[in-house]
């Protein structure tokens, strides 16, 4: 199955870290990235720029609304997402346990939908 | 024999067995259910077969085959297809070994008791699946509408299938969170049959017996948990009082009130020795705990025999565990018992002071009771007044009132 974990945490605890912190957690997630190709589990992932560069679009009534910002304000943002294959959630649960910001933000696990012909 | 009470005992190991040959929860709910049937049907004429088990599980699986035929002949869908070529192959095979079969049963509570299913869902499906109940029995227990419960199972069923929880016993690793979780779903099931918090009635026996029941069943099936052990010990120890708790009315007699030869001995010497064989092999638990404190109760033939000394230890130790302020409560009365009412209404105030509690009809109550002890009978008044407000069970209503009633009469 695949499953996308949503990694969500706070911006601001990231605005006030240091410049050596920041490094220690961008080679934790460097060294996360790699096991998880190596053991076939990665399909895809990415960091998020912050919410502050969000737009949000809806279309109403024929018309086209963009505004500002994210879809909801919440107090952890979503700032990136693995797509992982495991057999099932105990496993993907396992390898979401193991991203570096679910130690302080957390981690939503969707299975993704599949479609049958 | 008794096919009522086959289905009882057995439908929950035999839906164990279907739910992991089908990997589908609802198809083997719905070919179980026909194998029963089909025993009604079958059985008077034809005579009982030698292993009615053996017999429920393979006439199910005729009927899946059956059913999933159909399916696949109206739509042709390759997820179904693939199953039945897998279950024809099974059924050609030899049958699997008898720990296969066993563990099928603890599978099945690994899976309902899963952490990503709500604990509503997961006390739902634990009685649905393994207790054997209807949907209208639990709604019943729970007080929810039939339809209410209905959907929850619903869709409790329907995340297993899509967030892909296993059927599977957790590895090892897992395993100590996970029957965490599993034991306490069943103390849930137990708690809301010994004190139910909404309703007429203080005691719903039936959850009380589920819960033992499913009880019995993970020392059975987990035989070297200590915490199992213990918590069945604890549920025992509980519910040998039962026929003493309440009066004829339906009145709550307390417990140093209660007519102590109407305890269950046999059930009291079963709890102590689970007891014994827990605090053997395991760490003083959660519930080994509780069940050392409601041991001392049972032992004591009278209540003024009660060792509230060693009781008031117990809850320390417990608050060390699992620190919460009901434990905190609970060992201030204990306190209170042992030392006098004025050290366990300071305690009391300290609970308070600390913001805890404040929506819990307990606190005010154990106050008005030690104020009671005391002979302060407008302060009692004023706290039993407190803990009306906030009271939802209408038996601990009734008898909050009755005590009401008894403080006001002495201040006059």
């Amino acid at each position: 199955m695949q499953y996308l974990l949503l990694i969500y945490e706070r911006e601001a605890d990231w605005n006030t870290m240091s410049e050596k912190d920041k490094g220690a957690i961008f080679q934790e997630y460097m060294a996360f990235t790699q096991g998880i190709m190596k053991s076939g589990h990665h399909r895809a992932g990415d960091a998020l720029q912050p919410v502050s560069t969000a737009t949000t679009v809806r279309v109403r009534n024929g018309k086209t609304v963009t505004t500002d910002g994210p879809f909801a304000e919440t107090r952890e943002q979503l700032g990136g997402y693995y797509l992982v294959e495991a057999k099932d959630l105990d496993e993907a649960t396992s390898i979401a346990a193991r991203i570096p910001s679910a130690r302080h933000g957390s981690i939503e696990i969707r299975p993704v939908m599949v479609y049958q012909k | 024999m008794n096919i009522e009470r086959l289905y009882r005992e057995e439908s929950g190991r035999i839906l164990a067995t279907l739910i992991r040959l089908l990997g589908d929860f609802d198809l083997a709910e719905e070919v179980v259910q026909e194998a029963f049937v089909a025993a009604l049907e079958q059985w008077p004429a034809e005579g009982i077969p030698a292993n009615p088990r053996a017999w429920l599980v393979s006439t199910a699986r005729h009927k899946a085959v059956d059913r999933l035929r159909r399916r696949i002949r109206f739509q042709e869908k390759q997820k179904e297809l693939e199953r039945l070529v897998v279950l024809e192959e099974q059924m050609t095979a030899p049958d699997p070994p008898d720990s296969t079969v066993a563990d099928d049963r603890l599978r099945l509570i690994f899976t309902c008791c899963h952490p990503a299913l709500a604990i509503e869902a997961q006390i739902a499906l634990t009685l649905r699946t393994l207790g054997g109940l209807s949907t209208e029995e639990i709604a019943r227990a729970f007080l929810v509408p039939v339809a209410t419960m209905a959907q929850r199972l619903v869709r409790a069923k329907q995340k297993i299938r899509t967030a892909g929880i296993p059927y599977q016993i957790p590895p090892d690793d897992l395993l100590p969170e996970r029957l965490d979780g599993v034991l306490r779903t069943v103390y849930l099931v137990f708690n809301e049959g010994y004190a139910a918090t909404l309703g007429d009635t203080l005691v719903r026996h039936e959850l009380c017996a589920e819960a033992i029941r499913l009880g019995r069943l993970l020392c059975e099936l987990l035989p070297a948990s200590p915490e199992a052990r213990a918590l069945l010990a604890l549920m025992l120890l509980h519910d040998s009082r039962r026929d003493a708790r309440l009066n004829a009315d339906g009145g709550i007699v307390l417990l140093e009130e209660q007519d102590r030869r109407r305890w269950n001995r046999a059930q009291i010497h079963e709890g102590l020795t689970l007891l014994q064989e827990a605090l053997r092999t395991g760490d003083a638990s959660e519930y080994a705990l509780q069940a050392a404190i409601a041991g001392l109760h049972a032992r004591a033939e009278r209540a003024e025999d009660t060792d509230w000394r060693q009781i008031a230890q117990f809850y320390d130790l417990l608050l060390r565990i699992q620190p919460s302020p009901v434990v905190d409560l609970n060992r201030a009365v204990a306190v209170a018992m042992a030392d006098g009412p004025e050290h366990g209404l300071r305690l009391i105030d300290e609970i308070e002071a600390r913001g805890e509690l404040h929506n819990y009809h307990l606190l005010p109550a154990a106050r008005a009771d030690l104020l009671r002890r005391l002979g302060r009978w407008t302060e009692a008044a004023a706290a039993y007044k407190h803990a009306l407000a906030l009271v939802t069970n209408a038996a601990e209503r009734r008898f909050l009132e009755r005590r009401l009633a008894e403080v006001e009469e002495q201040g006059h």
